[in-house]
Formats: structure tokens, sequence, C-alpha cells
């Protein structure tokens, strides 16, 4: 016999708690406590001793070395932002119309799609980080060069530089265009995710909006603009979001952090680090989310 | 209205409609040509890397240098299958990755899924600002806890149980399986809070009645999740279990943390052109000191094999599942 009696809604309570525990005690114990830990390390300088370490508070310290003495860290910091800043647009832009591409109908449709999403699967720094050293290989030698030119994408850049400042872009356009056309690859590789949540949106939108569109007259430009992103730009918040975080990963920062930590034994300049970088990757997001949620349509 | 509407279509001229229809078709079948041209271009650039790895793979040595030869290799050999094989020490380092793997994704399958499902159906003190929480963790950066986690699995002690009975400082769990299957386990490994997520949007989406049918036929909480909703949560399940697989293979960021010295493919990987370049000539003949070194597009063709080898496994599970996945995607609600 239960002493207790718990009224229904308690008892639910305390189910769903339950349910979540196995997270809030990893929650807890491997986020909140090492969070609030980093802090510590950033403001201290910390010397690992034998079954543990010594903390000396140094204030911020840790934060003046990491911009104005490490020699790389600041310009490393500034190029990942900005690179970033620039995939993300060529990423957004590319899965969007990837996932329209894909969600059309035509034959060999399911085989499209299994390939677009190969990436997803592939996508491994360590295997990128093999494939450059592999090829540092490859180019050592003056004739291996003449027989892998296949290896590299082998078509004129200038004759598209040309033809694109004929028609009348200004260079600023062109050099971006260009800078994605070689980077084909690394942009097709990095939005496999961004791709599939797209799609998920696509097959959302009710099919007799488009019907109704096509019944009035509209042209599948006119209705793309009218219906087709109007629906999805939600989303385009979420994969804003996710490919800023996806590009935390292999970032030469997050290399730059774990060198200073693990090679040098610097934690506190290395906890200090990460923080600039989390401050900085936080703003960004929260500058992008506001600029983004004003303009984006919710129905 | 609508007989003034069918009096202009009378009117209409007939040769119109006609012209009307060809243009329509010739410019449909532009489009789709257009179409295809673009989706067969962008299959291209996505599969040509593993056709040429394909190709290396099974070229012979003495094709490296013909310049005639593209794609097809004209002295077939599994050669270089065998060597990268032994210098990766392959099928032991395989089925060590696939064990480590197969543990951590079975934990984030189910952490996250109770946790999703525990916030998609339960209301409790907080339960909103837990999940802010949740998203909260997909959002800080990996970098920021890996000094704090390093120092704590290096002397491990779940609060001062270990210090209570041993009297000494923790054990250290580095470079044991260990760091991760805790975090594996808890829903806090690689990108767990987007696991949550995706469960959470699914599990919010099932119609109530099932559960509450499944409360009056006298199941209790645990049981109605493990019977009723994880059964019907197959696409989500698919998707996490995929996702949660491949970036646990191939993550080199916690591995190197926590395990550096552990048998593990992502991590043999990275290092292996290095290793090519040493054990290569070993591996041919000549002593470790004689200062021979091998053909560097041999090393290359070498590194492009162990490349393969080590994707291998990832391709073969996509080939099995990956129609499941797609539509699973569309299915989990994660736009919800």
């Amino acid at each position: 016999m239960r002493t207790i009696r718990l009224s229904l809604k308690s008892r639910r309570a305390l189910l769903g708690l339950a349910f979540i525990s196995p997270w809030l005690i990893g929650f807890i114990f491997l986020f909140v406590t090492p969070l609030l830990q980093s802090i510590r390390f950033s403001l201290s300088n910390l010397s690992v001793a034998p079954g543990g370490y010594v903390l000396d508070f140094v204030g911020l310290k840790n934060f003046k070395d990491a911009i104005l003495v490490d020699a790389t860290f600041n310009r490393i910091l500034l190029d990942s932002v900005g690179a970033m800043l620039l995939n993300v647009p060529m990423i957004l832009f590319f899965s969007l119309f990837t996932a329209t591409l894909l969600n059309q109908k035509f034959k060999g449709r399911t085989m499209a799609r299994a390939i677009f999403f190969l990436p997803v699967i592939l996508a491994s720094s360590a295997v990128a980080a093999a494939e450059s050293a592999g090829l540092i290989n490859m180019m050592g030698d003056a004739s291996a060069i003449d027989s892998s030119v296949d290896g590299g994408a082998s078509f004129n850049v200038v004759s598209i530089v040309r033809m694109l400042s004929d028609v009348g872009l200004p260079m600023a356009y062109v050099d971006y265009i260009v800078e994605a056309i070689m980077r084909i690859y690394e942009i097709v590789s990095s939005s496999g995710v961004q791709i599939l949540i797209f799609l998920a949106a696509l097959q959302s939108v009710p099919g007799s909006m488009y019907e109704v569109a096509k019944i009035e007259g509209a042209t599948a430009y006119e209705s793309f603009w009218k219906i087709t992103f109007p629906m999805v730009s939600p989303l385009i918040l979420t994969n804003v979001i996710y490919t800023i975080i996806d590009s935390f990963a292999g970032s030469p920062v997050t290399e730059a952090i774990y060198q200073t930590a693990f090679k040098t034994q610097n934690f506190g300049l290395s906890s200090a680090m990460s923080w600039l970088y989390t401050i900085v990757i936080g703003l960004v997001l929260v500058v992008v989310g506001w600029v983004l949620s004003r303009r984006v349509h919710y129905n | 209205m609508a007989a003034s509407g069918t009096d202009r279509m009378v009117v209409v001229p007939k040769e119109n409609v006609h012209m009307h229809r060809v243009r329509n078709k010739t410019s449909d079948l532009l489009y789709s040509i257009f179409r295809y041209a673009l989706v067969i271009g962008i299959s291209f650039i996505i599969l040509y890397p593993l056709f040429l790895k394909i190709s290396v793979t099974f070229k012979d040595k003495q094709d490296i240098y013909n310049p005639t030869i593209y794609m097809i290799p004209q002295h077939f050999t599994l050669d270089n299958i065998k060597l990268a094989a032994q210098v990766m020490d392959y099928l032991p380092l395989l089925a060590n990755t696939l064990l480590f793997v197969t543990i951590t994704t079975i934990l984030t399958a189910i952490s996250c899924a109770l946790a999703g499902y525990g916030f998609a159906r339960f209301s409790f003190p907080g339960s909103n600002v837990l999940f802010v929480l949740v998203i909260l963790t997909i959002l800080v950066p990996t970098s920021t806890l890996m000094v704090p986690m390093y120092l704590h699995f290096r002397s491990f002690d779940f609060i001062g149980i270990i210090h209570l009975f041993t009297g000494r400082d923790g054990i250290n769990l580095l470079n044991t399986y260990w760091p991760s299957i805790i975090t594996a386990a808890t829903a806090g490994g690689l990108k767990a809070g987007l696991f949550i997520y995706i469960f959470r949007q699914f599990f919010k989406g099932m119609p109530k009645e099932i559960e509450e049918a499944a409360l009056i036929d006298g199941a209790g909480g645990f049981r109605t999740f493990a019977r009723i909703m994880l059964p019907n949560a197959i696409s989500p399940l698919i998707t996490v279990i995929l996702f949660s697989f491949v970036w646990q293979y191939n993550d080199t960021f916690y591995s190197a943390l926590f395990m550096s010295e552990s048998p593990l493919i992502s991590l043999k990987v990275a290092s292996l052109p290095a290793q090519a370049n040493q054990l290569i000539p070993q591996l041919m003949g000549f002593g470790s000191n004689s200062g021979m070194k091998a053909d560097p597009n041999y090393v290359a063709m070498i590194v492009d094999t162990g490349i393969l080898l080590a994707i291998a496994p990832l391709i073969i599970l996509y080939l099995f599942v990956q129609r499941y996945f797609v539509e699973s995607i569309e299915r989990s609600g994660i736009v919800g």
C-alpha cells in the first residue's frame, strides 16, 4: 500500500522528471559544472598537479593575453568569423535551391536525393585532413602534377570573371560568385542537413496553395516568391543558426584553443580564448537572429 | 459571372490555344533538361572524389605514371587494399570502432528519446525553462567545455563517492571508453541537444488518445513509453540513430580529447599520411633506418585507399538505410 497519496497531476510531474532525469544529471554534472569551472579557469592560472589542479586567480590577464599578446589568436578569430559570414549565405542559398529542386517530381528523384545527402554521411574532418595531406604528397613532385590534372578543378576561372564583369556585375559580386564556384564541393558537402530541413519544410506546404496560384495564373517564379519562400522562411532562421553552429566544428579557432590547452599546457589562456569565441559567436547569433526574425513570416 | 466566363472561353480562337500548348510543352521540356543538367552536375561533384578513390584503390603501381589512364586502371590489383589494411591494422580497428560507436549510439538514442518524451508530454515545474536549456547546450561551442571536461575525467569522481570509499582522488578515465559512454547515457554526447529536440517535436505531434488508452488499460508510464510510444517513433529513431552513428564514427574532437590513444578509425585516418610514409618502406622490406622514402605518389595512393576503407562501412550502411532516412526526416517533424 502506498503511504503518500499524490494527485494525478503531481504524479505525472514526477514521471516527467523521471523521464528527463538522465539528461538532467548529465546536464548538471557534465554541462553546468564544466561551464562554471571554465569561467573560473579563464580567470586563473591553472597548473596540473597529481590527482587534480591548482588555481591562481589572475583576473582578466588571460583575456588580455588572448587578444593582445598571443600572436595569432585575434587574427584567426576574425578570419573565421569572416569566413562564416561569407559561407552562411552561400550554403543557405544553395540548400534552399537544391531542396526546391529535389522536391519536384522527376525520374530518378530518389537516387538524386540519396546522392545529395551522401555528404552528410561522409563529412569528416579526419578524412579531410588525410586528404589534404595526401594532396601535398601528390603535389610534391612535378611529374605528379601532370598525371593528376584530373584531380583539380581545371576549368578556366578567368573566363568566368571576364564574362560576369562584361555583363555589368560589380566586381565585389563577381568575386563572391567566383569564390562560390571554386568552393562548390565544400558548399555542397556542408549543406546536407540544411537541404534536409528545407525539404521537410517544403513537404509540409499544402499542394492546394500551388494549385490555386496556378489557376490564378501565377508563373513558377511568382509562386516560388509568393508561396514557397514565405512558407519556408521560419526554417531559414533555423538553418542560419544551424550553419553558424556547424561552422564551429572544424574551425581554426577551435584548433587554436585545443593547441593552447594541450600542446602548451596553458589551460587558463585556452579557457579565456574559448570564452571570447563563445561571446563572439553569441553576438553573431543574436544579431542575425534579431535581423531575420523581423522578416520571417510565421503562419 | 460564371456564364460570362464560359462566354470568354468560347471566344478564344482555336489556333491560339494550340500555340499556347506547344509553347508550354517546349518550356516544360527545356526546364526539365535544365533540371537534369543541374542534378547530374551536382551529383557528379559529390561522387567524383569517391569515384577517384575507388579507381585509385584498384590501380596498380605501374599505372601511376601512365597519362593515358583516366578512371579505369589497366592493371587491376588488390595490393593497395592489403597494404592499406596492414598500415591501419584495419580489421581489429574496424571491429573496435563499430563496437564503441554502436554502444554510444544506442545509449544516445535511449537517453535522448526519454528526455524528448519527458519534455513533450509532461509538465512539471520549470519544464519550459529546462527545455530552453536543452537548446542552450546546442549553442555553446564544445571547446568551451573542453578543459574542465578533460580535467573532470582525468580524476573522475561522482559527487565524491570514490574519495569517500577509497580515499583516492577519483579515477583516471582518460583513454577508456567511459567518458563517451557516460556522456552518451546522460544525453550529453555529440549534438544530443538536437536529438532531444527531434524527439520532442515528434512526440508532441502524436495523438494523446493513444497514451490515455494505454493508461486506462493499466500500463504505467514507462511501459506506455516502451510498448506504445517508442514503436511508433520509428522515423525519428532512424534519423537519430543514423546521425548519431555517423557523427560518432567521424568524430575527432571528443575522441582526440578523451581517447587519443584508443584504436578508433577517425583518429587513425587523421594520422594515416604520416603513418603510411613511415610504414610503407618497412613493409616493402627496407629497414626502418635505411633512410629509404617511399614514392610520394604511391603513399598518396595508399592513403586514398585507406580513406576509402575507413568510409566504406558508412557507405554500405547508407546504401541500406538511405530510403528510410530521407523519408523519416520528412516525417519526423524536424520542422514542427
